[in-house]
Parts: C-alpha cells; structure tokens; sequence
C-alpha cells in the first residue's frame, strides 16, 4: 500500500500522483509512439488499421464519458454528433480550407451544433434528453438524405486526404502518418479531458451527477453547466467522427446509424462509467468482440459444421453483455481491476461493500 | 372525401402511437423508468398473437388469442421487471434507461430468430372490410383501432385515479420511501406496472398488426410514441394519446400537402413538432412538472 503525503493543496490537482504512476504512463506514451517500428519491421501493416479504429473509437468514448460518466447525462446519439464533425470536416476540406483549420472547426461546429440541438431540452428532465438524442441518432440518416447537394446523400461522399503544409496522409500510402495524426488527437484529447477534471468546470460536473439539487444548492448553474458539458462532449465526438471518415475515406448517410450510437454508449458502460481508462478499455473490447464472433463462428462451421449466421446476433449479444455489465459489474472492467488493486493492496482488510454506491429513493418531479 | 378518409387512417395510426405511448407513461407515471423497449414490447405482442391465431402457425380462434396474448405479455412484463430491473433499486435512471434500450435489441433478435425478418400481417375477423358511409370508405379495422383505444385510455384513466392499486401505483413513484412507511409493497407495485404495460403493449401490437404488416424492426416505432408522450407530457395518459394523434394526424397530412420533392419532410415532421413543443411549453401539453424542491 502507497501512501502519497500530501504537503501542498498542488497535491490535490497534480498530474500523476506519484512517481509510479508517472513512470507507468511515459513507457505506456513510449510504447505507442514506437508501435509503428513494429510494424514496419512485419511489413504488415493490417492491425494497425484496427489499432487506429480502436483510437477514433476511443476519442468519441471519452467525449460521451464525459457526458456520461463525468456529467450523468445519457446521450443516445453520439454517431449524429460524429456525424456532423464528419460531414463539416469533408466540407470544409473541398471548400479549400487547410486541414489544421478544417480539422478542429469541424469539432467545434459539432460541439456547437450538439448545444443548439439540445438547448430546448437541457431545463428538463433526463429522460428528455436521452428522448431527443435518441430521435436525433432514428433521423440522422433522414437528415443527411435531405441535405443531398451538401452530404451527397445516399450515394455518398468521398472523404479528402490529409494535407499538412503540402504532405499529404493517406491511410493506404503512408498509414503510419495517420497511425500519428489519430495518436496526437487522443493525447490532447487526454489532455483536455484531465485539465477539465481539475478545473472548477469539472467539478461542477460531478456535482451535477452527484445531485442536481444540491448542485444548484451550491450556486451552480445547471442548464449552463450541462450545456458546457454537452457542447465538450460532442465537439470531442466531431473530432473522433472526422477522423472516422479520414479512415473510412467513403462515407454516406448509413455510416453513422443508431447501432453506433448504441455502441458508444455499450463501450463506456462496459470499459467503466467516469474513468478515462474506461473508454479505452471499452474500445477495445467493442473491437474485438465482433473478431471473437467470427472466429468462433468459422470455428462452430470448421470442427462441428454448424452453420451460424443469423442475422442481428451481433447486436444482441452486445446487448446482453451490456446488460450483463449493468447488473452485474456497473463500474464496468477499469472498476473491477480498481476493486482488485484494492484487493491487494489492502491484504487481507478489503471488505466486501467497499464501492458500493448509495441507493437513493425515487421522489416524482410532477404534480398530481 | 379523400380528405375525411385520410383523417381517420391518420387517427388509427395515432392511436397505436398513443397506446405505444400509454404504455411506457403507466411504467413512467408508477416507476419514474422509461421503457425504451415499449416499442419493442409492441411488436413481440403483435408475434405472439400472430403465433397463436395466425393459420401458418397454431390457428387458435383470435378471441382466444387476444387475451392470451396479453396475458402472455403481462408475465413477460412482470419477469423483465422481477428478474432485472429489481436489482437495479435505488440505482440512477441511466442505467435503466441503458438496460432498456438493451432489452429492445435481445427482443428484436430473438422475435427475428423466431418469426423471421419477413413482414407478416395478423389475420383478424374484421380484416378487409368496408363501412360505406356515403361517399366514405373506413376500414372496420381502423374503426376498432379508435374505439379500443379510447376505452382503454378512458378505463386506465380510471384505474389510476379511483381504485387503490392505481392510487398505491402513484403513491410508490411520488415518494417511494413514504409508500414504504404507509405499507405499499412498492416493489410488487412496480412489477405489476410492468405488466399492465406490457398487457396495453399487446393491445397495441395487435391493433397494429390487423391494420398492416409486422416485422420485428417495427419496434423503432416506439421512438415516435417516446416523442407523441413528450408531446402529451410525460406522465398524463390523456396527454399520451392526444400526443399520439398530433403525431398520426402530422404525418399523414405533411406528406400529402408537402412541396414536391420534400417528401423526406414527413418522417421529420413529428419531431419538428416535439421541437416546437418543448420550446414553448417544456413540460408538455398536459405539463405536470415543477420545480424540484429539497
């Protein structure tokens, strides 16, 4: 067991809390920048295209922990928000603008656009939102056929490459360029994300999580501070949406569907609800379940000649370990490694209810 | 004439939107839960009805079928509610509402795995026929569709405000602990909610499916009911089914009178309206919400 002594309030709000964890983080950091010599020295880069998507993936999971996780809000439609990021970042592309413009104006203009949407809904109660992004997540197939002169509509749109100051990344000819484009993002991202935790802003956040009431109690404002909240948590999902399409290099109106919102939202659940680690862990595990499918499925058809191909078994086994996760293990695997570090730690005084967390008794906010 | 008939199919579509909606405002108005899965609730119903009447499957007369049917529904209701959400008590509202939408997805596969992804249409007594009324032609089935629903609501209506389990239903959401302490088993309270939405789901499923064909990604129409309640104002079951027939009525009427080539407009249309509604009046129609107090 780590004692960390605290002797100045700095303590409180350092970046990493001691040396360890410094040392952890940097080999993590190192690690990922010299991933690519791996595959360079394989010559193969295939799995570092599904490393990429795990990176997008988890970029989009970190702007809905936010919501989620850090604010308590439940967003049904985060594909809609990578949408609009994917959408505004091609545009901007072929209207001329340079990537390191383009780019992050496209988060901002989901960040901005997530805000105007949900403005009308934000005094009410939660369901409300979760209502309103849910329709939003059913319509923005709808929307983008509507908006065909723009978004190309059904037949779609053919994504840019990346140009920085004449260098052009393209994902097939040069994918370790992009393996570090998507790399950068996800440590400011991180970054951001950490900084905001520290700030007041942050704070307020969880307290609004916590308890709205007593979060109001303490002169905070809700429908502002959730607005802040959402406008962070979708510009971070229309900077993962943008990359999605650099990767994708083809988008039309069924890329961003409600099964990728569901997804999202399946990911922080399972990767754990209110830790950054949890929407890594959480990409992960969405990336490989559907490779553990098919390679049980062409196992079932080698050895037993089982042929199972039914349609919809994939969302519906994401489905029950969703639920499974809910029921079972709700802060999800980042809490159940927690609870074993815990374990260890404390050998042999870890009790049993150590996270267990308050129930509360359900009052109605109508009258009747 | 062409207009009058419009209306009234238009009617019968907000109604099953509105007993969509009836359902998941009962789990609402007694648990402070939203059902995401009521839509899914509907349409698996429609497939158990369909199962049990329908000539390729069991044949059973539809007079047996239909309360069947919802008995059927009214047990799944009360398992979904005694075996998950029962663990999840005093947990925050987001995980139900997670929970749900998951459920909406497992029920979607398995109706899928069982019935197949074809669309089927229930085979009913009054299938096909006319009233002549006049230059009128009104489908008998989109007649009972309103005459069902407007009994339903009206009974449920009630229900909830004169007898003692429905008051015992309200007094568990108001203050759970304070229904505690006066004796409401509140937890049996919920379960039975659940059946009782699930048993309207049936009704709901069962009017949809006499009047056209069912396949199990029909519970996406759940979404606009979510949209005909908040219309309605979450929590009021006359709210529910006049929402539901702004929303039947919109859809209709903005296809037919919508500008050529905006014929993508009527599936935005609904929305447009839940938009409007919750910037001028937040709570709904029939609002009944206020501030929080400590």
């Amino acid at each position: 067991m780590r004692f960390v002594f605290k002797t100045s309030y700095d303590a409180d709000i350092r970046w990493f809390r001691h040396g360890a964890q410094l040392f952890w983080y940097m080999l993590l950091l190192g690690l990922m920048l010299a991933l690519p010599l791996y595959f360079m020295w394989t010559g193969n880069p295939y799995l570092l295209g599904e490393i990429n998507r795990v990176l997008i993936f988890s970029i989009a999971g970190m702007g809905l922990m936010l919501l989620t996780g850090q604010t308590g809000l439940a967003s049904l439609g985060h594909a809609a928000f990578m949408a609009m990021g994917c959408y505004a970042n091609v545009l901007l592309l072929n209207a001329g603008l340079p990537w390191l413009i383009a780019f992050p104006l496209a988060g901002l203009l989901a960040g901005l656009f997530g805000t105007i949407i949900i403005s009308p809904v934000m005094r009410l109660h939660g369901v409300y939102l979760a209502l309103a992004t849910l329709a939003l997540s059913v319509l923005t197939g709808d929307i983008i056929d509507l908006l065909e002169p723009w978004t190309g509509g059904v037949s779609g749109i053919a994504v840019p490459d990346i140009s920085i100051f004449g260098y052009v990344i393209n994902k097939y000819s040069n994918p370790y360029a992009f393996y570090y484009i998507v790399l950068a993002v996800v440590i400011i991202v991180i970054m951001a994300y950490r900084n905001l935790l520290r700030s007041p802003t942050g704070r307020s956040f969880a307290a609004i999580r916590d308890s709205e009431v007593s979060a109001q109690a303490m002169g905070i404002n809700l429908s502002r501070t959730k607005a802040t909240s959402f406008f962070l948590s979708c510009a971070a999902a229309g900077l993962a949406g943008a990359l999605f399409g650099h990767d994708a290099t083809y988008i039309t109106h069924e890329t961003f569907d409600i099964v990728m919102s569901i997804t999202l939202l399946l990911m922080i659940v399972i990767g754990g609800l209110g830790f950054i680690h949890g929407a890594f862990l959480g990409a992960m595990i969405v990336g490989l379940i559907p490779v553990l499918i098919a390679n049980g499925r062409s196992m079932l058809q080698t050895s037993f000649d089982i042929n199972l191909t039914i349609p919809g078994l994939e969302s519906a086994l994401f489905a029950a370990i969703l639920i499974g996760f809910i029921l079972f293990e709700p802060l999800g695997l980042y809490g159940r490694w927690l609870k074993m570090r815990t374990y260890f730690e404390l050998f042999p005084f870890y009790r049993k209810d150590m996270f267990r967390r308050q129930k509360s008794y359900l009052k109605t906010e109508r009258v009747q | 004439m062409d207009f009058v008939q419009l209306i009234v199919s238009g009617l019968a579509n907000g109604c099953v939107y509105g007993l969509i909606a009836l359902g998941f405002v009962l789990i609402y108005k007694a648990t402070e839960a939203v059902n995401f899965a009521q839509g899914d609730f509907m349409m698996i119903g429609a497939f158990v009805c369909l199962g049990l009447t329908n000539a390729d499957f069991m044949g059973l007369n539809f007079w047996l079928a239909v309360p069947l049917a919802m008995v059927i529904m009214a047990a799944l209701g009360y398992l979904f509610d005694w075996g998950v959400l029962r663990h999840m008590f005093g947990q925050s509202q987001v995980s139900i509402v997670i929970l749900t939408i998951a459920l909406g997805f497992i029920l979607r596969f398995a109706a899928g795995t069982i019935w197949s992804h074809e669309p089927v249409s229930l085979e009913t007594p009054f299938a096909g026929q006319d009233l002549r009324f006049g230059g009128v032609v009104l489908g008998i089935d989109e007649i009972a569709i309103i005459v069902v629903t407007v009994v339903l609501t009206g009974s449920l209506f009630v229900f909830f405000s004169k007898t003692k389990l429905g008051v015992a239903m309200q007094a568990a959401s108001q203050n759970q602990l304070a229904a505690y302490y006066m004796g409401i088993p509140v937890k049996r309270i919920q379960s039975l909610v659940w059946a009782l939405s699930g048993a309207v789901a049936a009704v709901a499923g069962i009017l949809f499916a006499s009047k056209g064909a069912i396949d199990p990604s029909s519970g996406l129409l759940g979404i606009k009911a979510f949209a005909a309640a908040a219309i309605g104002g979450f929590g009021s079951l006359p709210g529910a089914l006049v929402g539901g027939l702004i929303i039947g009525l919109v859809e209709p009427l903005s296809a037919r009178f919508a500008p050529d080539g905006f014929a993508g407009i009527a599936r935005i249309a609904p929305y447009a309206i839940l938009l409007i509604v919750l910037i001028f009046r937040p709570g709904g129609i029939f609002s009944q919400t206020q501030k929080k107090k400590v």
